[in-house]
């Protein structure tokens, strides 16, 4: 019940702070990634900002056993800079770039983006389908303890 | 830029990042976008695909609402559906393959100064501004 009413309260954060910071608007993300044009820097100030509280969080994770709902913490994975990570974070960039959608923004635009938002989503979802057999194939990053 | 865009966007990531803490510290799980989705989609983990559902249900309903009730929420998607699909299929196979997107790396990696989440945003803020470049600039594209 407590893992669900703050995964609810999470998400519902999530979503207004992708809306009040713009990133919900594909248009200032591209325009983060326009060096060469009409630079928008204020992905750097979201990405600030939301560092802050997360680091905070690890801290007193540190110092803590588990989770307030028991769990524990995501153990640190291997620091193993792997093919697929670059090679997937290497995809990952270049559909960024041609639209302006990553997945967060993708999913809290799905109700008010038209079908252009409704593609995307389905489109996205069958990438991550795709890469299940690649993901079986690699070794997992690190066991995850429940 | 007629308003201070950057306070807003501290504002909201702010939330955004208060919205990671929560989620680490009370589920224990690293608030990421595509791992959340993503292993809903391929069935990773079963026991927490309620908490996740709940999570990508507000996701979605929270911007609604605003719309709705607040003020429009505009996202100026390209029209161009074929962009959109290939796009798509990129960025959901990509954050997969890479196991974390901009919120799982890029937020929770990076305030953890996990390597393996800086190579990541290195790699895909490299490829998403060559990719800008390319359709913007080169081909006058997008």
């Amino acid at each position: 019940m407590m893992r669900l009413l703050a995964a609810l309260v999470a998400g519902g954060m999530f979503g207004a702070g992708l809306v009040v910071s713009g990133m919900t608007d594909t248009r200032a993300v591209q325009g983060f990634l326009d060096i060469f044009g009409a630079w928008n820097p204020t992905l750097a100030f979201v990405m600030g900002g939301a560092i802050l509280p997360v680091a905070l969080a690890w801290r007193l994770a540190a110092r803590r056993p588990r989770s307030l709902s028991g769990r524990y913490f995501p153990a640190r994975p291997p620091a193993a800079i792997t093919r697929q990570l670059v090679l997937g974070s290497a995809l990952f960039g270049a559909g960024w770039g041609l639209v302006g959608l990553c997945p967060g923004p993708a999913l809290a635009t799905a109700a008010t983006g038209g079908l252009p938002a409704l593609v995307f989503l389905l489109a996205m979802g069958a990438g991550m389908v795709a890469a299940i057999p690649v993901r079986r194939s690699a070794t997992p990053a690190s066991p995850m303890r429940t | 830029m007629l308003e201070p865009d950057w306070i807003a966007g501290l504002l909201g990531g702010l939330l955004i990042g208060s919205a990671a803490a929560l989620f680490l510290l009370v589920n224990g799980r690293i608030m990421g976008a595509s791992g959340i989705a993503g292993d809903l989609l391929d069935g990773t983990d079963p026991g927490g695909h309620r908490e996740r559902l709940a999570f990508l249900m507000a996701l979605v309903a929270v911007p609604l609402l605003i719309d709705r009730f607040v003020t429009p929420v505009i996202t100026h998607v390209t029209p161009n559906l074929a962009l959109i699909g290939v796009a798509g299929v990129l960025v959901g196979f990509g954050t997969r393959i890479a196991n974390g997107c901009t919120s799982g790396h890029g937020v929770c990696g990076l305030s953890r100064l996990s390597l393996r989440g800086i190579v990541a945003v290195a790699v895909f803020i490299a490829t998403g501004v060559a990719t800008v470049a390319l359709f913007r600039h080169a081909w006058g594209l997008t």
